[in-house]
């Protein structure tokens, strides 16, 4: 699925009548099977343009192509993984795993799929435990094995590990890798953090300003599994880094 | 200034501390709460009911009172008016629960269903139930549905702002996800906010039980021949006081058995995800 935005601007009206314009002139394409990194600080409208994405909101003026066809809503092909796991607390782990599939009706070997997916994620033997019992990072095993499930085409993801020790996220991020290597399907990552942005992505598109605008789109033509201590994954980030400042400096941004 | 401060710093040590206790300390503080209770009806029963031309309700001091009880409690004839009253109280909140259930989820979900009904039913819900009466007894051929109905129209009203306003309160997280997974409006009531208000909905059901038991007694005074108003009316013509005393302990005590097990419910079955996400 390739997605086209084209003149995208997204903006809020706040009480009292005033307008707040936080996204404008977004310009993007992306190709199936990319990993597109969206880089930028806080509040610049990452998890915005995810919205959009996912339906969840509409652009005020252009639009956003999904293989040409514009987005009317949110979409089981267009999965979506919360900052938080979101886990429904009173289904078990097998339970909320399959939620998505019977609201869909989609109930094909189901309970293969499901064990298949737990095994995935790594949570064999706790399928029938209740989120409550899970730590965080279980937590997230299963929500992402809950969004994958109905194979989706396009896969976002906002902030998702934020909230995790290092180790844990160390190791999410190398099985996200692995898991978008053999599903093929394309991410968009939201984050604010550019080691995590060079270790995952095929292309890393950088918001700033207000209103947000993309400020530069990076290429990452390393080969996985890339390791922060390589000499390469250095390289490239330095040179990202620069190639940052740079961009900033020309858009008056710094 | 500073030994305020002292204070406070103590006595939120001390709370810490009694939250350890057990659960005997609390039972021993309630009973010591019910002692004193009992001792203030009993002096300030004893002082007012020796003023002369009083005498005549010595009835409603502790001891007659109790003796009373225990007569009441072997006497089928109050059992059965327990039951009648229980039966109204249940039927009637039954009626408004079946009612306001999916009133308060669609309110609670939509919003603009809220705004076109929020007036109305802030207005009808300050009705006191009992200026209902003459109009149902108008409009129903018999005092049992007539009673039916005030309980209804008493506890119709906090059930469906209750339930409206857990709905609310939803995790957003949740709904979010399951219109992403693909879930219609209709999917999205049944699996994400009816579970999620369900501790909401137990709350609901706590103050109607505790709003249809104070609106019973009166709604009963209606003429009508069984239930705990019909007796305590009873009890005043034939000048049993000690009787009429005891019928109101009893009110008292069998609601609190009811709020008590519909607590129990709710701890029993401790609905996590209030602060869970």
């Amino acid at each position: 699925m390739t997605i086209h935005m084209k003149d995208v601007s997204k903006r809020y009206t706040l009480p009292k009548g005033k307008e707040l314009l936080v996204l404008e002139g977004i310009d993007l394409e992306i190709r199936h099977g990319d990993f597109v990194i969206i880089l930028g600080q806080s509040g610049c409208g990452k998890s915005t343009l995810l919205n959009l994405l996912a339906g969840f909101q509409f652009p005020s003026t252009g639009n956003i192509l999904i293989n040409n066809k514009p987005i009317c809503g949110p979409d089981p092909s267009i999965a979506f993984l919360f900052q938080r796991p979101s886990l429904l607390p009173w289904l078990t782990v097998e339970e909320n795993v399959a939620f998505g599939c019977k609201i869909r009706g989609d109930t094909h070997k189901l309970a293969y799929r499901v064990t298949q997916f737990i095994e995935m994620v790594g949570l064999s033997g706790f399928e029938k435990v209740h989120p409550p019992k899970l730590s965080v990072g279980m937590a997230y095993r299963v929500s992402l094995a809950r969004a994958l499930i109905g194979h989706p085409q396009i896969f976002l993801l906002d902030e998702p590990l934020v909230s995790l020790d290092t180790f844990m996220r160390n190791r999410l991020q190398e099985e996200l890798i692995n898991i978008w290597l053999s599903e093929y399907f394309t991410a968009i990552f939201v984050t604010h953090d550019i080691d995590e942005a060079v270790l995952l992505g095929t292309k890393v598109v950088v918001l700033g300003g207000r209103p947000s605008r993309i400020r530069g789109i990076f290429d990452i033509q390393l080969p996985y599994p890339r390791k922060p201590t390589d000499e390469s994954f250095f390289h490239t980030r330095t040179s990202l880094l620069k190639e940052l400042k740079a961009s900033f400096i020309e858009n008056h941004f710094i | 200034m500073k030994s305020l401060m002292k204070y406070c710093v103590k006595y939120s040590k001390d709370i810490e501390i009694s939250k350890e206790k057990t659960m005997t300390y609390q039972i021993g503080y309630a009973a010591c709460g019910t002692a004193l209770l009992i001792l203030i009806w009993f002096l300030g029963g004893s002082y007012l009911f020796s003023q002369p031309g009083y005498e005549q309700f010595n009835g409603f001091l502790p001891i007659p009172t109790l003796k009373a009880l225990f007569k009441l409690i072997v006497d089928i004839g109050f059992w059965s008016s327990v039951y009648a009253s229980i039966k109204r109280v249940t039927l009637g909140i039954m009626i408004a629960f079946v009612l306001g259930l999916p009133f308060g989820l669609l309110t609670g979900f939509y919003k603009r269903l809220n705004l076109l009904t929020h007036t109305s039913v802030q207005f009808l819900r300050m009705i006191s139930p009992i200026s209902w009466m003459p109009i149902a007894l108008l409009v129903f051929d018999s005092f049992e549905s007539a009673i039916c109905f005030l309980i209804t129209i008493a506890t119709i009203w906090p059930i469906i702002l209750t339930i409206a306003n857990g709905v609310s309160r939803v995790n957003v997280q949740w709904i979010k996800m399951a219109q992403n997974q693909g879930a219609n409006d209709f999917q999205l009531l049944l699996f994400i906010i009816l579970p999620a208000s369900i501790p909401y909905i137990l709350n609901s059901l706590r103050l109607a039980v505790g709003i249809a038991w104070i609106i019973l007694v009166p709604a009963e005074f209606l003429g009508i021949s069984s239930g705990l108003g019909y007796i305590i009316n009873d009890a005043r013509d034939t000048m049993e006081y000690d009787r009429l005393m005891a019928i109101v302990i009893a009110i008292g005590i069998i609601g609190f058995i009811l709020d008590g097990v519909i607590q129990l419910v709710q701890l029993s079955l401790n609905w996590i995800w209030i602060e869970w996400d």
